[in-house]
């Protein structure tokens, strides 16, 4: 039955891979710098190492903002957002994975009643404006560096688009690696307090958890959502926003991937309080507002009227009405499942 | 695999944009010495020069070729590809041109009386300065993008200068009494011919100034 119920949780990582793997590669395939095929390989290999190393740090943070403890209402919650971003990304709206588990979360909070953790929300809720800023800002710097040392050291137009190729090649699986890690959470997060797998031994004293057998599970539905549907979002990001040069799109992945992945990394939270310094929270950060962050800033770089200003607005709109609609389609669905068919949807 | 393969190729395609260029570059010299020894009645050399710039010719275009070949088989510089190649076709197009322009002479076998040499051999080194500018500034759009406007500045440069000795030599064609109407008109079709060529490094210049922009980061 659990297996069932996780049915829309591997939705939800289909919808994920369909809609988040444009981000890391959209700008790659868009400017034709590399193969749809090869992208979404190497897609598909880094996201699932990304979510099985690493997927731990920001599903905590969702675990805080409410944790859905019957199986039924997970499969609720994890179906509107999986709902939320299929029909986004029907619209080739690059949406938030994040911001519509989150607004399914609230749903379910508000159909149940529990109380909705503010501090947690209001954490996540920054990251989101916080995301795209800090996205673009690290897009403009790195930008500004990299034209200084391609003019500096006079590198032969051939040449540079060798490395930018292989720069695509390594900044993209860097990237899938921390969508992987840090989106694994909204796929199977919400499954983790009501999952029954146990540990599992492998090739002698390996030992696999109940939560790395969830991410695995959720990073392979990611995958076929890469590898199946993937293709038409990338096209919105490649050229959609603002035209992006092929050094362009190597800074906008590079900038995506820090970014997902400063919102991720356990160890780099642990090294900062070592030396002292404040730590970012680690929450399940947006891939699509990272990626129009950082695109958007080097668009403004070069002239804001390069911008398609009104595609920019066609997708912070639905940022707005991703989460409110995952909350809507949650909360409809949660009193369906509970008055029609009968099912548990929350613990009281 | 793939990577190495895209690897050999690149440094490849380097070579044989090079190449061309080099082959630009020498064509307008050759094109010099031909217009020299016509204008010193060396039929023999002239001719030579004629067979050597058909030869260059010839050997740009089996690397334009090659270099289109290259860069659609391979999807090479997906950006810029298109810009490239219309660069380069411009490019041989200025080769065929200097080789139109010595066939001309070979064909019409035109008087040209030693009064209007200077004005010749001026015009024609307008012309191969601006088209060496055009050599110059196309290395630059792809060794050293920084450096190509400064290029381009002197193709217009170059050209305007050619226009001028264009300009000059027609009035003195047609000042001339002791030339028959036939004779000026043969002469003024083949300045314009030689200007023309200046004219189209122009245009290539004007390309590439919008080109440059197009890359520049």
């Amino acid at each position: 039955m659990f297996l069932f119920f996780l049915s829309s949780g591997m939705f939800l990582g289909w919808s994920l891979g369909a809609n988040d793997a444009s981000n890391v590669f959209g700008t790659a395939v868009g400017s034709r710098m590399l193969k749809f095929r090869t992208a979404a390989i190497l897609c598909c290999i880094f996201v699932i190492l990304g979510a099985v190393i690493s997927g731990a740090g920001a599903s905590h943070t969702l675990g805080k903002l409410g944790a859905v403890n019957a199986v039924a209402g997970a499969f609720v919650v994890a179906f509107s957002a999986a709902m939320s971003v299929y029909l986004m990304t029907l619209a080739r709206y690059p949406v938030s994975t994040s911001q519509a588990i989150v607004g399914a979360i609230i749903g379910w909070n508000l159909f149940t009643g529990s109380p909705t953790d503010s501090t947690a929300l209001s954490k996540i809720v920054i990251t989101w404006i916080a995301c795209p800023i800090l996205s673009g800002i690290i897009a403009v710097i790195s930008y500004k560096i990299i034209s200084f040392f391609i003019l500096k050291r006079k590198i032969h137009m051939f040449k540079l688009d060798e490395m930018t190729r292989y720069g695509l090649v390594l900044m993209g699986a860097f990237g899938a690696f921390a969508l992987g890690a840090n989106n694994i959470a909204n796929v199977v997060g919400v499954f983790l307090p009501v999952s029954p797998f146990t540990d599992i031994e492998l090739f002698g004293g390996f030992c696999v958890s109940p939560a790395q057998q969830l991410f695995f599970l959720g990073s392979l539905a990611i995958a076929v959502g890469v590898v199946t549907y993937s293709r038409r979002v990338m096209d919105t990001v490649g050229s959609g926003i603002f035209k992006l040069s092929p050094v362009m799109a190597l800074v906008a992945v590079w900038a995506h991937s820090v970014v997902l992945f400063l919102f991720a990394s356990q160890r780099l939270e642990q090294l900062l309080l070592d030396l002292g310094l404040p730590t970012l929270p680690l929450v399940p950060v947006s891939s699509s507002q990272a990626i129009v962050g950082a695109v958007v800033g080097m668009g403004l770089l070069k002239g804001r009227h390069n911008i398609r200003w009104r595609t920019v607005g066609g997708i912070a709109g639905s940022w707005i009405t991703t989460p409110i609609f995952a909350c809507l389609i949650s909360f409809i669905f949660l009193f369906i499942l509970q008055n029609v068919f009968q099912q548990t949807v929350y613990l009281p | 695999m793939a990577f190495v393969s895209i690897f050999k190729n690149r440094t490849g395609i380097e070579k044989e944009i090079d190449s061309f260029l080099n082959l630009a570059s020498e064509s307008g010299l050759i094109f010099m010495q031909g217009i020299d020894a016509f204008l010193n009645n060396n039929i023999d050399s002239f001719s030579e020069h004629l067979s050597h710039i058909v030869e260059t010719e010839k050997e740009a275009d089996t690397l334009r070729l090659s270099i289109e070949d290259l860069l659609y088989r391979k999807t090479l510089i997906p950006e810029s590809r298109g810009d490239v190649l219309e660069l380069i076709e411009r490019m041989d197009a200025l080769l065929g041109r200097f080789k139109g322009v010595l066939f001309r002479v070979e064909i019409e076998r035109p008087d040209i009386k030693p009064q209007f040499h200077d004005g010749l051999k001026n015009l024609s080194n307008c012309v191969i300065q601006a088209v060496e500018s055009a050599t110059l500034s196309l290395r630059s759009y792809f060794k050293d993008i920084s450096q190509a406007t400064d290029h381009i500045h002197k193709i217009a440069f170059w050209e305007t200068e050619a226009d001028k000795g264009s300009t000059s030599l027609q009035k003195a064609i047609f000042n001339n009494n002791e030339l028959g109407l036939d004779l000026k008109m043969q002469l003024r079709d083949l300045v314009r011919s030689i200007d023309k060529i200046a004219d189209h490094a122009e245009d290539l210049g004007d390309t590439l100034a919008i080109y440059v922009i197009k890359r520049s980061l």
